[in-house]
This record gives structure tokens, C-alpha cells and sequence, in this order.
């Protein structure tokens, strides 16, 4: 079942963080490297169904301070087809509920000789402040709306499978972008690979502000459908809201909601995404989300390799 | 009690729109003289000399906005330490916030704050009461007893006073005892659970943003209540344009208020929250650049009366928490005459004299205190300045119990040599 390991068998040059925090500060260059590395390991590893003992003898600790079940999963994947070994840290039932700080926390599962934290928090900038604490790697898994790096590189890496290039492609990114961190990370490294971003939904849920970045703003997602090459369609985040940002679930499908009759109007190879889960009936149809325009599943694949690389990339930087 | 005469330096008095070189005499805790000459004054064995030249020998600067702890938050601040940190930042007189627990609505707690001012024996400490029992903002605090008791203005601290039923009944009883109400204007329904200043950095960090509007809407409800009433408005921390151009317009009609603004706002905008510092978190936010502006042309125009610090110390195991929970605040004490000679003296948009206006004879007017002067015979509260000297912000360098400064690391100009309060060197740093 292992794949041969062979010396140097991934390209590392273009990359030298030990961390990943972001894709705000990456350069086009690195974002390439990341899924060049993601690219190789996938074919190596037979589609990530197999190991690679990259990274043999490592540890690499998943610190989840807010539920996740596929992305803690995938890093736990990710990690085990290299070979380190994986330990699962949950805040329920820790210490952080009697009152520790989370940078003790990380402080006492670093002090267990862990190379790698994988971290998620519902605060943006915590992985900046725990890089800042400890010494291993660092690796953002979701930080509030903030960013979510391998998110946006996973869905990067399936258009470019799909596209070969990312530059001069239209990709709406549809729905509650506020609280998006899917949205964060997929405007910076699509606007650095040269791609033009739009971000569509309720007013109440997409900032003008993002105009001042070069993203296009739009309310209206059959105004701007004929001309995009790909769909991104984020969930609402209704956890995350604070006041309802819009009358009805029931209006917001009327107006978003990617359905077959909307399908009618778009691009004959649109790329139909979402980062998952999905609520079916008020972001996407089941006959969209399910049909042969959706690359939803490659997505889940392509995270695999994502991370492996994420992984693997900051080990080495770190060494 | 020795006598003090202070040579050479350059006498900068805004309440006697007074700037020159000149010798200063000090006898039994009380300004003497102006104008003498060594010879004169040192015919007394018992005079000590102090040579201020190439410094600036203005009154002991007045706080108004300062939190100190005690009772409730030692482990943030003490009275002790915070009067320390005062002297070190060249501050005789601070007026200190009812924020604490319990807070500053009895008489007990007023003489209690003054008992601890007094063992301190550092610089001169004035209470604020709170407007509401408990700081509620239900019911009105026993203004009278707390009036008797010392208080010299009455506020509720950080917490707004959202009714405005309430706000108007205090401005209306406080005339009687011709106080201030010192009023925090925020409209909690638009910036709870806010982290920082809402606009494009909020937006990209993604961090719950605090609009511009939940300061200026509650501004124009105060002005116009303070308009109604008669009452003494003095608005704090102001931080927006648009609270400015209302305040600006108030006072253009006529209407009785002040209006003071932080050293921060003047000096730090929302860019500083790129670093996900908690050092740079606090209430109001640090604005954008366009805000930053408006409140130093508020201090030009005349706007903004007062600079005061807004001095909140936090113990450092609060600040070191995730940016939500960490709390807001900075210590200011001990850094707002430095960033007022670096980012408003040195870069022109201030003279001295107008500057030092602002933190000596203003407050102390809005507080009713017969500070922030050298008027021949009151008391001698001065504070040297060495408006050269250059240093480095050190986290280990306070004298207030708390480190959460936001300008850890930056090199700041001008700074306090000689502190003196009612006639006694209290202070005195090595330049």
C-alpha cells in the first residue's frame, strides 16, 4: 500500500514558513507552491487513498476549539497518509472550561513534544497570538470569519484541475460573506493568482467596503450569473449572526438559492462549489448540487491533498 | 517647609497666557514669585535651586480621565501605584472613574478612595461618582451626600447611560450643585459584542466592528438634553468626525459643554489591530485615518477642550486572552504628555501653550478644582519638562501596576524631570 519514498520527492522551494496563519500575506508564488506540493502528493499517493511516509515520527496535534467534524478529520487524514501521529484536542471537557488560558493550553501540548498545531478558534487572530506563544508550527484550520487557508487553497486547487488556470477567471463567491472565513481566504489567493472576484448576497451580508480591495460587489445573482466561471456557494452562517441579517430562509433561497432554472442561464462549463456542508434547498438544489456541473465532492479530495501539503511544507520550513 | 526656586526656564502658564523665561520662587507649598533673581532668593539658606534651563516648567498637569483600581481591581491598579504612574507622566491632579467594584456611588466608598489618595502621598486625587446607583442606569445616585463627601463630577464611567429619561433628570439635579456629568456616549444596541472600529480593516480581519454612528447619535442625544436642561455636559473620549462637527455646531449656538479626547485617538487608528493585539483594543476604538484627523483639527478649533488619558490598566493575564474576551483599555498615564509633544507639538498642529491648555487649566475648570495654575498663592503643583528628551517604551519600565500599553516598543519625545506637588519634589528622573 505505501507509495515510494524517495529523496527530495517534493518540490519545497518557493515555500519557508514554518506556519500557515493566512492566505492574506501569502505571495502568488507561495499560494503555487502550496498547491504544486498538493498536486504532486495527490498523484503520488493515488489520489491521497495511499501513505507517504513523509513525516514519520512527527506529531501533529488537532487544538479545536470550536466544533468541527470534516476539517478535523481531513488534517487527521492528512496527517496519518504521512505517517506522524495524530492527537485530538477538543475544548469540551478540557481545562480551557475551568478557567485556563488557550495559549497555557498550547503551551502544555507543545511541552508533549507536538511538531504541529492544527488550530481552530471561533476568535480571528488566536493563531496569530499562538504563533507568537509557542514554537511548532502553526496551522490556521479557522479562525472566526477570519481565514480558513486550506479552505480557499482546496477550492483553488479544483478549479485549477478543472481550468489549469486560475488567472482571468470570473468566480462569484455567493451567500454570507460577513461571516465567511471560506469567502476571506478565497478573495486573497484568487485575486493574487489573477482571477476576478465577485462576492454576491444580501446587503446586510456583503460590505461595500470590499470594493476598496478591487472585489466586485453585487446583490443581484442573476445580474452577474452569465458571466462567471465559477460558483462558490458559502452556507449561511446563522450561528454567527447576531441579529437576523435577512427576513426569511425562505426569501434568501428566492433570491440566491442555485437551482436548475438558474443552472438554464449560466456559462456551459460553470463550476458549481461549496465548501460543505451544504444546507440543501437554500444555498443549492439537490439537482444542482448533485448534477454535472458540481465539483463538491473533488473539493473533499483535494482538501486531503491540501493539507498533506500544508503539513508537510511548514514541517520542513521549521526544520 | 524649604523654599523652591526654579532658574532659567521657560514658564509656560496657559491660565496667565504666560510664555517666558523666568526664575520661579515656591514658599511653604505655594507659588511666590515670579521674576526673582538668584541672588535675592538665595540670601535664604533654606532655598533649594532648581536650574530648568533649555526645559519647560508648566502647572502640574490635570487628569480627568483616569481609572485607578481601587476598590475592587488591585490586581489591575492601586491608588498607590496609579498616583505613582501620574507623577511619572507629570500629573498632580487626577480625577478618578467610579468603574470600580463597588463602584463610586456612597459616601464610604468617595472617603474611602481619599484615605487611600491621602496614605499615598503622591499627587492630588479627586473621586467621580457615579449618576446611577450601581451604575445601573436605573435610578439616580445620592448626588447631594456624594457632592458633601468630595465628589467633583458625577459619571457612569464606561457604561453609557442609555435612558434618556435619566440622563436628563441627572443634568437636571446636578444643577443645584453646579457639578459635571461626564457622559460616555455610545449607543450599545449598534456596537455591542464590537471588538474595533467598523470599516475596511474590521471587515478584513473579520472582527465584529463598532460604527462611527454608535458614538455621534448618542453625542447629538446628549447635546440636546444639555441644550434643554442647562445642564454641564462634559462629553469623554471622543473619537468621531461626526461627533466633532455635532459638538462643533453645539457650541457655535451656545450650548454649555466640553468635550475632551484621548491621546490614542490622536495618535492611533484601526491599523494597529492588524497585529491582533490586545494593546490596541479599546472603547471608543481606535478609528480610521479621516477620525484621527477630525479630532486634531477638534483640538485646533478649539472643539475638544480637554486631552485626557483614559488610563485603564489591566492585569496582563486579561489582556493575554483571545481578542474577544481580552477586556478594553490601555495605561495612558505615564505615556499622554509624550504622545501630545510627539504627535501634536512636534508636528505643528500645536503650540505649547495651547497643548498644555488642555491638560492643565481646562480640566480643572470642568472639574470645578482650583488646580492647573502657578497664580501667585495657590498651591505649587509644577511639572518640569524636558521637551527633548527621547525614549523607548519598555513594558518593564512602569510604575503602574498593569503593561498594556499600545505603544510598546515606539521611541516618544518630551517628558516630565521634575514633578512637584503643593511645594514638595515628588519626582524627579534623570534625563
Amino acid at each position: 500500500m505505501h507509495a515510494p519514498v524517495m529523496d527530495n520527492s517534493i518540490d519545497t522551494k518557493n515555500w519557508a514558513r514554518a506556519d500557515l496563519l493566512g492566505l492574506e500575506h501569502l505571495s502568488a508564488d507561495e499560494i503555487t507552491a502550496i498547491l504544486d506540493a498538493a498536486q504532486q502528493l495527490k498523484e503520488r499517493t493515488g489520489g491521497c487513498a495511499e501513505k507517504i511516509d513523509l513525516l514519520q515520527g512527527t506529531t501533529v496535534a488537532n487544538l479545536f476549539f470550536e466544533n468541527s467534524t470534516r476539517t478535523r478529520t481531513s488534517f487527521s487524514l492528512a496527517a496519518r497518509r504521512l505517517g506522524a501521529d495524530v492527537i485530538d484536542f477538543s475544548a469540551s471537557g478540557s481545562s480551557l472550561s475551568k478557567g485556563e488560558t488557550f495559549i497555557d493550553t498550547a503551551k502544555n501540548i507543545e511541552a508533549m513534544n507536538v511538531n504541529t498545531v492544527v488550530m481552530r478558534h471561533r476568535t480571528p487572530g488566536t493563531p496569530q497570538l499562538l504563533a507568537q506563544n509557542i514554537g511548532c508550527s502553526v496551522i490556521n484550520a479557522g479562525d472566526g470569519a477570519h481565514e480558513h487557508p486550506t479552505q480557499g487553497l482546496l477550492d483553488i486547487m479544483t478549479i485549477r484541475e478543472h481550468r489549469e488556470k486560475i488567472e482571468g477567471l470570473t468566480v462569484a463567491l455567493v451567500g454570507d460573506i460577513s461571516h465567511s472565513r471560506t469567502a476571506r481566504s478565497n478573495i486573497w489567493g484568487l485575486k493574487k493568482l489573477g482571477a476576478h472576484v465577485i462576492v454576491c448576497g444580501p446587503s446586510t451580508l456583503v460590505s461595500r467596503r470590499w470594493e476598496e480591495l478591487g472585489v466586485e460587489v453585487a446583490y443581484s445573482l442573476d445580474a452577474i450569473l452569465p458571466r462567471c466561471d465559477v460558483l462558490n456557494l458559502l452556507r449561511i452562517q446563522f450561528e454567527r449572526q447576531i441579529t437576523r441579517p435577512f427576513p426569511s430562509v425562505r426569501e434568501y433561497a428566492l433570491l440566491y438559492a442555485m437551482t436548475g432554472e438558474r443552472m438554464a442561464r449560466a456559462k456551459e462549463d460553470i463550476l458549481i462549489m461549496a465548501p460543505g456542508p451544504i444546507n440543501r434547498g437554500t444555498e443549492v438544489t439537490p439537482e444542482v448540487a448533485d448534477g454535472p456541473h458540481s465539483v463538491i465532492l473533488h473539493q473533499v479530495t483535494n482538501g486531503l491533498a491540501i493539507r498533506m501539503a500544508v503539513l508537510y511544507l511548514t514541517h520542513e520550513a521549521a526544520r | 517647609m524649604s523654599s523652591l526656586l526654579i532658574t532659567d526656564g521657560r514658564v509656560i502658564d496657559p491660565s496667565q497666557d504666560m510664555d517666558r523665561v523666568t526664575n520661579l520662587l515656591i514658599e511653604n507649598g505655594k507659588i511666590s514669585a515670579f521674576d526673582i533673581a538668584i541672588e535675592d532668593a538665595s540670601t535664604n539658606d533654606s532655598v533649594t535651586h532648581i536650574n530648568a534651563g533649555g526645559k519647560i516648567v508648566a502647572p502640574g498637569l490635570v487628569d480627568m480621565h483616569a481609572y485607578l483600581g481601587e476598590p475592587g481591581g488591585e490586581d489591575d491598579e492601586t491608588i498607590h501605584t496609579g498616583t505613582r504612574a501620574a507623577l511619572s507622566g507629570g500629573f498632580t491632579s487626577i480625577a478618578c472613574a467610579p468603574n470600580t467594584n463597588p463602584p463610586i456611588d456612597t459616601q464610604g466608598t468617595v472617603q474611602f478612595v481619599k484615605q487611600q489618595a491621602v496614605d499615598a502621598n503622591h499627587c492630588h486625587v479627586y473621586p467621580i461618582a457615579c449618576v446611577s446607583k450601581n451604575r445601573r442606569g436605573e435610578e439616580l445616585s445620592e448626588m447631594g451626600t456624594l457632592v458633601d463627601a468630595g465628589a467633583v463630577a458625577f459619571s457612569d464611567a464606561c457604561s453609557p447611560i442609555s435612558n434618556p429619561e435619566l440622563m436628563r433628570r441627572a443634568l437636571e439635579y446636578l444643577l443645584m450643585f453646579d457639578k459635571p456629568l461626564l457622559s460616555h456616549p455610545e449607543v450599545r444596541e449598534l456596537s455591542d459584542d464590537g471588538v474595533m472600529h467598523e470599516g475596511l480593516v474590521s471587515t478584513t480581519l473579520a472582527l465584529p466592528g463598532m460604527p462611527a454612528e454608535a458614538e455621534a447619535v448618542m453625542t447629538g442625544r446628549d447635546i440636546l438634553l444639555a441644550e434643554s436642561t442647562g445642564g454641564r455636559i462634559h462629553l469623554m473620549h471622543i473619537s468621531t468626525a461626526g461627533s466633532i462637527e455635532l459638538i462643533r455646531r453645539a457650541k457655535a449656538r451656545g450650548v454649555r459643554l466640553t468635550a475632551e479626547v484621548s491621546p490614542q485617538h490622536f495618535s492611533l487608528t484601526d491599523e494597529a489591530l492588524r497585529s491582533f493585539d490586545s494593546n490596541k483594543k479599546i472603547n471608543p476604538p481606535l478609528r480610521g485615518q479621516m477620525h484621527l484627523e477630525a479630532c486634531i483639527a477638534g483640538l485646533k478649533d478649539g472643539t475638544l477642550d480637554v486631552i485626557a488619558s483614559d488610563h485603564q490598566p489591566q492585569a496582563v493575564e486579561k489582556k493575554m486572552q483571545e481578542l474577544d474576551r481580552a477586556p478594553f483599555g490601555v495605561i495612558a498615564l505615564e505615556t499622554a504628555l509624550s504622545v501630545v509633544v510627539t504627535k501634536l507639538i512636534r508636528p505643528g498642529h500645536l503650540d505649547w501653550l495651547t497643548a498644555l491648555e488642555k491638560m492643565t487649566i481646562r480640566p480643572a475648570r470642568v472639574l470645578g478644582i482650583p488646580k492647573g495654575t502657578l497664580q501667585i498663592g495657590v498651591d505649587a503643583d509644577v511639572t518640569i519638562i524636558d521637551p527633548d528628551a527621547n525614549w523607548t517604551v519598555e513594558p518593564d519600565a512602569f510604575f503602574s501596576k498593569s503593561s498594556n500599553s499600545p505603544y510598546l516598543g515606539e521611541t516618544l519625545f518630551g517628558r516630565a524631570t521634575t514633578v512637584i506637588v503643593s511645594g514638595i519634589i515628588k519626582f524627579e528622573r534623570n534625563s
